[in-house]
C-alpha cells in the first residue's frame, strides 16, 4: 500500500477539536502525520492536492441495509459500500434484517469476510431476538465475539414489555447499545404513510406520530429499570419522540438517537401522486415534525445523521403504493443533503456537522478509535469540496438500487476522495 | 413528452454537439407522463371541464343511436377489474358500447388475470393486445397512476382503494344539477353556491365521499361529512377547501339540499366497537327524521344499499329519492369519458391529467 500525502486542505476533526490548514500524511493503513502546511517530507507518497478542499473523519452511518445474505438482487456487501465510499462513509453499521436474520455468530463473521468485497468497513448489529421474531434472546457474548456492534430487530420492533426488558438485561453488562425501531405495530396496521389529511385525501391508511413516540416513552421507561443498559432510538422522526429522548437525557438516562436526510429535508408532501420513492418507514412526516428533527439537530439532541439506506430492485418499487415495499437509498446524498440543509439553509457550522457524521454516531455507538483524525488511527479519511454543486442522479448511483426521492435535486458538498484504513475507495 | 421522443431528442443533441456518449437514461418511472384523457381524480377536473364533460353526457344521451355507434366503432376499450363491481362495471360497458366500441373484460374472478403477474405488466399485456383505453377497478389507493405511467393510454378510474371513484362523482353531479334544474351549459365555479351537501355514514373507507368532497366545492359547493368519530376522523376536513365536518345528522339535514347516504358495512362497525341500534339512531336515514328536518332535500345513494341500515326502504323508494336518477345518469357520463379518453387530441382542451 503506497502512501498517501493529503496536501494543502483545510483539515477539520470534530473530535480533536481542530479545524485549520494541514498536510496528511496516510502510511500502513494509518494517519502517520498531520502537519503545518509544506512540512511534511514524505518523497515516496502520492501526493493528493487538496486545495479548497475539506479532509474530515471518513464519514459513519451507523443504520444500513445491505442486503447479504439473502437478496443480492437489491444490494450486495460489494455495491452498498462502493455507494457508501463514493457517499465519504469508511463505516458502515449493517442491519439484522438479511435472509437469513443475521442473528448468529457464522452470519455476523460471513458479513465480514473478505471475500464479500466490501470496500470500506462493515460493522454488523445483530438481531435482539432469534429470527427478529421477539421472543427468544439470541447470544449477545457470541455475537459481540463476532464482532456485532449493538442489537436491534430494526423492522421489527420489540413490542413486548418483559422481552425488551430482557433485551437491556442482557445487553448492558456486555456494552451492547439496544437499537430499537421505534413504532407500536399495533397502531400502524395497514398503514402506508403518516397519518392525517393528506393520508385521508389519498385515501391511504395512515401511521399516527404517537406509534412512535409512545413505544419510545415505553422504552425510556424500561431503561429506568436496568442499570448500564443503553437505548438508542433509530430513525427517530416526530417531535413528540424526540421531546421524550430530550426530557429522559437531561434525567441522565442513556439515551440516544438518529436522524435520517430524508426526515429533515422531505415532508409527506413529497409523496405526490403516490410516488413509491417516497414511502419508507417512519414514513415522511408533515412539515411541523420536519422542523422539530432539525430543532434537534441543532439544538444537540440528535446524536447522529444515519441514512437508514434501504435499497430495492426497481420491479418492487413500481408497484401499488400500499403493496411496495418501505425504503430509499440514502448513501451517497447524506453529505450533500446535510451541507445543503443544515450548513447552508441553517447556518450549522461545518465541524458540527460533521460530528454528526463522524465523531458524535462512533460515540454514540461505542465505536471506539473511529470518526476521528488522531495520530496513529486508522486512516479513514474523506476529502471533499465544500461548494460545489451537484446534481445527484439516480442512473449514476454506485448502489445496485435507484429507489431515491432526491434524483435530480441539487446538492452541495461533494465527495471528492475516499481513503478506508489507507486504501483509497473511491476518487473523482 | 415520450419515451421514444425523449430518446430521439438525446440522439439528436449528441449528434449536433458532439458531446461524448452519455448514459442513455430514461425519465423516472414516476415522472412518466399520465395521458390528457384519463379520469383519475376528481380534483383534476376544472368546473369549466366539468362543464365540457356535462354537455357532451347531454348530446351523447339525446343523439341517434345509429349515429353514436359510429363515434368510438371498433376502437379497443378494456375493463381490468380486481374487485367484482356489477353496477359501475355494467355501466361502463353499457357506455363503452353505445358508442360502436369493443370490450374486453379481464377480471380476478374470471381468473383471466395472471397469477402474480404485476398491475404493471398487465396494463403492457393489454396495450400490445391492442387496447386504447383501460376502465381499472382496484383496491389499491392510487393504482391507476401506475397503470397509465405504465401504458400511457388514458384510463378511466373505476375505483381505486379508499381513494376515488370519479365517474361516480360526476353523475351524482349530474342528478344534483338536474334536481335543482340547473342546464349544463350554465355550469361554472359558482353553480353550486349556497349549495350544502351532506355525506353521511363510512367516510373513512368511501373513495365515492372523496370524490364528491374534492368535485363539488370545485363548483362551489359546500361538503358536510358526517359520521361518529371512527368513521370520520377530525381531519377529514384538511382534505381540500369547502369541507366541513358535523357530527349532528339532524343538524347537518337542516341546512341540506342535498344529502348522501353511504353504504355502512356492518362487520366495520363491529371491528371499530360502534354499536349497530346506536349507529341507526343517530345516521339513519329514516322517514321521521327527513320529514322533519329535510323534507325538501334530494336523497342520493351511490349504492349497493344496505336497507334498514344507513337508510330505510321509505326513503330510498320515497318521493325524495334520487337513487334511481344516480343510476342511470352512470350511462351518459361514461359515455362522455369515453368519448374524451379516446377522441383526438385535437377536440380535448386541458382537463384531466
Ligand atoms: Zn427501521
Amino acid at each position: 500500500m503506497k502512501a498517501l500525502l493529503i496536501r494543502g486542505g483545510r483539515v477539520i476533526d470534530p473530535a480533536g477539536g481542530r479545524d485549520e490548514p494541514r498536510d496528511v500524511l496516510l502510511r500502513d493503513g494509518k494517519i502517520a502525520a498531520i502537519e503545518n502546511p509544506g512540512k511534511i517530507k514524505a518523497p515516496d507518497a502520492e501526493v493528493f492536492n487538496a486545495k479548497g478542499l475539506v479532509v474530515a473523519p471518513g464519514l459513519i452511518d451507523i443504520h444500513v441495509h445491505l442486503r447479504e445474505p439473502g437478496q443480492g438482487y437489491k444490494e450486495t456487501i460489494a455495491t452498498g459500500t462502493a455507494a457508501a465510499a463514493a457517499g465519504g462513509f469508511t463505516t458502515v453499521c449493517a442491519m439484522p434484517n438479511t435472509v437469513p436474520v443475521n442473528d448468529a455468530p457464522e452470519i455476523t463473521r460471513w458479513m465480514q469476510a473478505p471475500e464479500r468485497g466490501a470496500s470500506i468497513r462493515v460493522l454488523p448489529i445483530a438481531a435482539a431476538t432469534r429470527g427478529s421474531m421477539g421472543e427468544a434472546l439470541t447470544d449477545y457474548a457470541a455475537l459481540k465475539e463476532a464482532g456485532a456492534i449493538a442489537v436491534t430487530d430494526d423492522g421489527k420492533p420489540i413490542l413486548g414489555d418483559a422481552i425488551m426488558l430482557e433485551t437491556l438485561r442482557a445487553a448492558a453488562p456486555l456494552g451492547l447499545p439496544v437499537i430499537q425501531h421505534a413504532e407500536d405495530t399495533r397502531l400502524t396496521g395497514g398503514g402506508s404513510m403518516n397519518a392525517g389529511a393528506l393520508a385521508f385525501r389519498l385515501g391511504l391508511r395512515g401511521m399516527p406520530v404517537e406509534a412512535e413516540s409512545s413505544l419510545v416513552e415505553r422504552d425510556i421507561a424500561l431503561l429506568r429499570q436496568v442499570r448500564g443498559a443503553h437505548l438508542h432510538v433509530a430513525h427517530l422522526s416526530t417531535r413528540k419522540a424526540l421531546d421524550a429522548v430530550r426530557a429522559a437525557r437531561k434525567q441522565g438516562l442513556h439515551v440516544t438517537c438518529e436522524v435520517t436526510p430524508h426526515h429533515f429535508a422531505l415532508t409527506e408532501e413529497r409523496i405526490g401522486l403516490y410516488d413509491t420513492n417516497a414511502k419508507m418507514n417512519p414514513p415522511l412526516r408533515a412539515e411541523s415534525d420536519r422542523a422539530a428533527m432539525i430543532e434537534g439537530i441543532l439544538d444537540g439532541t440528535v446524536d447522529a445523521i444515519a441514512t437508514d439506506h434501504a435499497p430495492h430492485a426497481t420491479h418492487e418499487k413500481e408497484q401499488e403504493f400500499e403493496r411496495a415495499p418501505n425504503g430509499i437509498t440514502g448513501l451517497e446524498i447524506a453529505l450533500g443533503l446535510a451541507m445543503q440543509v443544515l450548513h447552508v439553509r441553517h447556518k450549522m457550522p461545518l465541524a458540527r456537522v460533521l460530528a454528526l457524521l463522524s465523531s458524535r454516531p462512533a460515540e454514540a455507538l461505542g465505536l471506539k478509535g473511529l470518526g476521528g483524525l488522531a495520530v496513529g488511527s486508522a486512516a479513514n479519511v474523506v476529502v471533499f469540496d465544500p461548494a460545489e454543486k451537484w446534481v445527484f442522479r439516480a442512473a449514476e448511483s454506485r448502489s445496485k438500487s435507484k429507489n431515491t426521492p432526491f434524483d435530480g435535486w441539487e446538492l452541495q458538498g461533494r465527495v471528492r476522495l475516499t481513503v478506508s484504513e489507507g486504501r483509497i475507495a473511491y476518487r473523482r | 413528452m415520450t419515451q421514444q421522443e425523449d430518446r430521439e431528442e438525446m440522439a439528436l443533441t449528441r449528434a449536433t454537439v458532439r458531446k461524448p456518449p452519455q448514459k442513455l437514461s430514461s425519465p423516472s418511472f414516476f415522472n412518466l407522463p399520465i395521458h390528457p384523457g384519463s379520469a383519475i381524480s376528481a380534483k383534476d377536473f376544472s368546473a369549466a371541464e366539468v362543464r365540457r364533460i356535462l354537455e357532451s353526457a347531454d348530446a351523447l344521451e339525446k343523439e341517434n343511436p345509429m349515429r353514436r355507434a359510429n363515434r368510438l366503432a371498433k376502437r379497443r376499450v378494456a375493463l381490468l377489474f380486481y374487485e367484482s363491481s356489477t353496477r359501475t362495471r355494467t355501466s361502463f360497458e353499457l357506455a363503452a358500447k353505445a358508442l360502436g366500441a369493443d370490450t374486453t373484460l379481464v377480471s380476478s374472478l374470471s381468473s383471466s388475470i395472471e397469477k402474480g403477474e404485476s398491475l404493471k405488466d398487465t396494463g403492457i399485456t393489454l396495450k400490445a393486445l391492442g387496447a386504447e383505453c383501460i376502465i381499472l377497478r382496484s383496491p389499491y389507493s392510487g393504482a391507476p397512476y401506475l397503470l397509465a405511467r405504465a401504458t400511457g393510454l388514458p384510463v378511466l378510474n373505476a375505483g381505486d382503494g379508499m381513494a376515488e371513484h370519479p365517474s361516480q362523482a360526476l353523475l351524482d353531479l349530474r342528478t344534483i344539477l338536474q334536481f335543482l334544474g340547473i342546464r349544463s351549459s350554465a355550469v361554472t365555479e359558482k353553480t353550486l353556491r349556497g349549495v350544502t351537501v351532506t355525506i353521511c355514514g363510512d367516510i373513512l373507507h368511501s373513495r365515492v365521499a372523496r370524490s364528491n368532497a374534492l368535485l363539488l366545492p370545485q363548483l362551489g359547493a359546500k361538503v358536510m361529512l358526517c359520521g361518529p368519530r371512527e368513521l370520520l376522523p377530525e381531519y377529514a376536513a384538511g382534505m381540500g377547501p369547502g369541507i366541513v365536518v358535523e357530527r349532528d345528522f339532524e343538524a347537518a339535514l337542516r341546512q341540506s339540499k342535498i344529502v348522501m347516504m353511504l353504504r355502512i358495512q356492518a362487520e366495520r362497525l363491529a371491528g371499530l366497537q360502534v354499536d349497530l341500534d346506536d349507529y341507526r339512531s343517530r345516521y339513519q336515514a329514516s322517514a321521521e327524521r327527513i320529514v322533519k328536518h329535510a323534507p325538501k332535500a334530494l336523497i342520493m345513494h351511490p349504492g349497493p344499499i344496505i336497507r334498514g341500515l344507513e337508510i330505510t326502504a321509505e326513503v330510498a323508494d320515497g318521493l325524495q329519492s334520487g337513487i334511481a336518477q344516480q343510476v342511470h345518469n352512470g350511462v351518459p357520463i361514461r359515455m362522455a369519458l369515453l368519448e374524451r379518453a379516446l377522441r383526438g387530441d385535437k377536440a380535448r382542451k386541458g382537463g384531466g391529467r
